[in-house]
């Protein structure tokens, strides 16, 4: 309560100032493995070079600031003992591309090279040593170009259809005398049979960069040109089952076509900086190749201002009943709802409630009239669904009283978003996230 | 005075009535002063969570805290292990972890144990009212987990003694996954019975290595297991001197050569070699303050607890899952006896025979001993030539009767494994053949 606590009040000007400087002459590459191996040395780099300023060296403050210089963060600003207005804080804002067609399996649409590849793999033919080596990602080509040509082109949809495609993968399995031998790269064919019907997800991760915007225009004339509708392909593939020669060569075709598919953004990133007077190199090649590798994790977070978030009429109501009313997310709701009634309960009474013993009970009446008065301009109030008495009793008690391990937890969650906006990499949270230690549950709400 | 401001928030909490409270919740001064002055809790592990974890437990009212850890403090904890400086590099992590939280905040005793959790006797651990783990290893859990479940009676209506529980709390990180959970042996699932939830570590078959390598890993792996005790049989690998790691290093970019792959670099060296998890800051915190929180409710009851895993997931915004596991009834770690099905006739050699060769109980066994009650039916060591001629009599006539629970130990259990007679064909619990 006390963050929230800290959003209202009067603009202000830092306080003091620091700059911590890490102990630069240990081996970085050592200290910062464990860390590295999660963002990258370009994600550690980006963290050397920032400078992040903290407002309020609270509790939750302090544990987020301790995780971020151990991330890596030299350099800080810290404001404490003033008020700060929301629109200090400006609009929190990252931008990504929202237009993109969604990655769709390669797999059941194979690039020329690709299908060429795929359909020269003869599996009637094959010795029993290369068939038992074929990659997987051929036999799903395979399978997926056979099914499609007996289904009108459609992919396996329902769960007998898939089924029956998996099937059919393993009836392709070689027989002595009837029983089918163990072929490992048909079995995991079969147990990666998905991704002929899904785009594979893996952990996320998009470096920001000054021509950031340039490249997302480059990448929506690639999808619309060369790419037909796709994005450029990654051109990594998976460790499978197969001989070495016909693993490097499947893997020689993926990263060809990624280099070709990074070649063509490349030139329209060029042309674009050139149309607009820009140095056609100001965007090194490499960021270019960075940037298509992980085309496929682009999003789109927009994130409210506080002002906006807190303003009079500001929820959008329906959601805010719904979630209220949904049994996963009710409490988490309740607590958003009183987090934001207790910070009117202190403009009104310039106390927390909960503050004296002997008024709990009262607080809590009081409490949850400010609460109703929030619901109603939402146009979230009436209805059966409302906040639990339970919270409201909950929420009292406290007294907007910090534990240090909630603090821990929130702070925590702050340090590590600061860090994705910092490296670029992964998805920020996109809405208030509400935690609730009681339950041990969370949910995330954008209303 | 500080110490008065410093205790406020926490004792909201343990002075005020909730609607929100674990079973039994009395509030009142007296509980912060129980959890000062005469609670113990124990800390398994003093890295990344352990750091953490003792931060998080000295600012929440825990006075008496023990932690321990074999290992020394390595350069690449630094990014994470908040505890420890540059020049405390090569010291042992428990003593040192110890002294700055006394340093920094006063009035918590912290006592360092430097040692393997092996070293420690079963009365080490049963002095304390809450165990918490921050351990990165499966092995080491499932001692801890052996350990606390060894403490556990059951009643003759077979529920948990609560006196004989000892609840422990686990936390676990990789990058930015973590989890959180509760072990109240007797109550919840135990790690055993949910070995599951831990994935099986990735081993490359080694035709894989020698005859089809693909991947740097690959490449990786095949200079470690195949070369170094081919190339240099008289030296044992150290994983810590950097001359063998680059040598590793060396002989795989070799091996990618001539295979025409790419991709082996000195860090992916280490990263296989070692088995490193990545590991950051903000997960640590996290996952750490979450298992302090449930020690706290635990032994204030001041809110409800965890129901029993919490998994946590910051790659894409923040997602948290929180599941009730349920108990293995047939856990042979924590369960009250695993009903296992013989003839009366069966002599105890038969039966020791039996459950050795038994799919799910055999894991655990290698030479057992078997008790009934006070009695020593078969016993290694000292008493072995004593109880030997029990092993050629019927079961039936050593115990009292069919649903009797025998006690087996082995070397592989840290507490005996409770096996459930069920004499099959005898439905009234007779001993007629």
């Amino acid at each position: 309560m006390s963050r929230e606590a800290s959003l209202s009040g009067d603009t202000s000007t830092p306080t003091h100032s620091l700059a911590l400087s890490g102990e630069m002459a240990v081996d970085k590459s050592k200290r910062y493995d464990r860390g590295i191996r999660v963002w990258g040395a370009h994600g550690q780099e980006a963290l050397e070079a920032a400078r992040v300023c903290l407002l309020n060296a609270g509790p939750t403050g302090t544990e987020a600031l301790k995780n971020l210089v151990l991330g890596g963060i030299h350099s800080f600003t810290i404001v404490d003992g003033a008020k700060v207005t929301a629109a200090d804080l400006g609009n929190n804002f990252l931008l990504t591309a929202d237009s993109l067609a969604g990655s769709r399996a390669r797999l059941s649409n194979p690039w020329p090279e690709l299908a060429r590849y795929v359909e020269g793999v003869d599996l009637a033919s094959a010795e029993d040593q290369l068939h038992s080596h074929v990659p997987y990602a051929v036999l799903l080509a395979k399978a997926a170009k056979q099914w499609q040509e007996q289904h009108d082109g459609k992919l396996p949809g329902s769960y007998p259809e898939r089924a029956a495609f998996k099937d059919m993968i393993r009836s392709w399995q070689r027989h002595i005398d009837g029983i089918p031998l163990e072929e490992e790269n048909f079995a995991e064919a079969a147990s990666n049979a998905h991704k002929v019907w899904a785009p594979p997800t893996v952990s996320p991760e998009l470096r920001a960069s000054p021509g950031f915007w340039v490249l997302v225009a480059a990448l929506r004339r690639f999808i619309e040109g060369e790419g037909k509708g796709l994005l450029p392909l990654e051109g990594s593939i998976p460790d499978m089952h197969a001989s070495t020669q016909q693993y490097l060569e499947l893997q020689r075709i993926y990263r060809a076509k990624a280099d070709a598919d990074a070649a063509a953004v490349e030139a329209h990133a060029r042309a674009i900086l050139e149309g607009a007077g820009r140095d056609p190199a100001a965007i090194p090649a490499a960021d270019i190749k960075h940037f298509c590798k992980h085309a496929r994790y682009l999003r789109l977070v927009r994130c409210r201002s506080l002002a906006e978030e807190t303003g009079a009429g500001s929820c959008r109501g329906g959601a805010l009943r719904a979630a209220l009313a949904a049994e996963d997310t009710a409490a988490s709701a309740a607590l958003y709802v009183l987090l934001r009634a207790a910070d009117r309960f202190h403009q009104t009474y310039q106390r927390y409630p909960g503050s004296y013993d002997s008024e709990v009970e009262e607080d809590a009446a009081l409490l949850k009239s400010q609460a109703q008065a929030l619901l109603a301009e939402c146009g979230a109030g009436g209805g059966a669904a409302g906040v639990a008495d339970d919270l409201v009793g909950e929420v009292c008690r406290c007294a907007a009283g910090e534990l240090h391990v909630v603090a821990a937890v929130v702070g925590a969650v702050a340090a590590q978003e600061a860090i994705k906006i910092v490296t670029g990499q992964f998805v920020p949270l996109g809405g208030v996230l509400i935690y609730n230690a009681m339950a041990c549950t969370s949910s995330v709400f954008a209303f | 005075m500080e110490l008065e401001g410093r205790w406020r928030d926490l004792d909201y909490l343990l002075t005020r009535q909730g609607n929100v409270v674990g079973p039994g919740f009395e509030p009142g001064p007296e509980i912060r002063e129980f959890l000062h002055n005469d609670c113990r809790v124990l800390v398994v592990g003093a890295g990344g969570l352990g750091c953490e974890l003792l931060k998080d437990l000295a600012l929440s009212g825990f006075g008496n805290i023990d932690v321990i850890d074999m290992d020394t403090i390595d350069v690449s904890n630094l990014n994470r292990q908040f505890l420890f400086r540059m020049q405390d590099v090569g010291q042992s992590k428990a003593e040192v972890a110890a002294r700055r939280i006394q340093q920094r905040i006063p009035g918590v005793t912290v006592t360092p144990h430097h040692c393997m959790i092996q070293d420690k006797a079963l009365d080490f651990y049963e002095q304390f009212h809450v165990i918490v783990l921050g351990l990165d290893s499966l092995e080491a859990r499932r001692y801890m987990n052996s350990v606390a479940c060894s403490f556990l009676e059951y009643d003759e209506e077979g529920q948990p003694d609560l006196a004989t529980v000892k609840p422990m709390v686990d936390g676990g990180t990789e990058g930015f996954k973590g989890h959180a959970r509760v072990l109240i042996p007797g109550v919840t699932p135990c790690f055993e019975c949910t070995l599951w939830l831990f994935p099986p570590q990735t081993k490359f078959p080694l035709c894989t290595l020698a005859e089809t390598p693909r991947s740097p890993a690959h490449c990786i792996e095949y200079a470690k297991i195949i070369l170094w005790p081919k190339e240099r049989p008289d030296d044992s690998f150290d994983a810590d001197c950097e001359e063998h790691m680059k040598w590793v290093y060396d002989k795989a970019l070799a091996r990618a050569a001539e295979f025409g792959i790419q991709g082996v670099t000195y860090q992916l060296t280490q990263g296989v070699v070692k088995n490193i998890i990545p590991a950051i800051a903000s997960t640590n915190a996290i996952v750490a303050a979450q298992c302090t929180l449930e020690a706290l409710k635990m032994v204030t009851m001041c809110s409800t607890g965890l129901n029993n895993y919490m998994m946590y997931v910051g790659t894409d915004g923040v997602y948290t899952l929180t599941t009730p596991y349920e108990r293995d009834d047939k856990c042979p770690i924590c369960s009250a006896g695993i009903t296992f099905e013989v003839p009366p006739s069966t002599t105890l050699q038969q039966l020791i025979d039996q459950l050795v060769a038994d799919p799910d109980l055999g894991k655990h066994l290698s030479a057992p001993s078997v008790s009934y009650g006070s009695t020593n039916l078969f016993m290694r060591g000292a008493l072995e030539a004593q109880t030997r001629p029990n092993l050629e009599k019927p079961i039936s006539d050593l115990v009292d009767g069919d649903g009797s629970i025998v006690h087996v130990n082995d070397r592989k259990l840290v507490a005996a494994m409770k096996i459930r007679l069920k004499f099959s064909g005898s439905t009234n619990g007779t001993m007629e053949m």
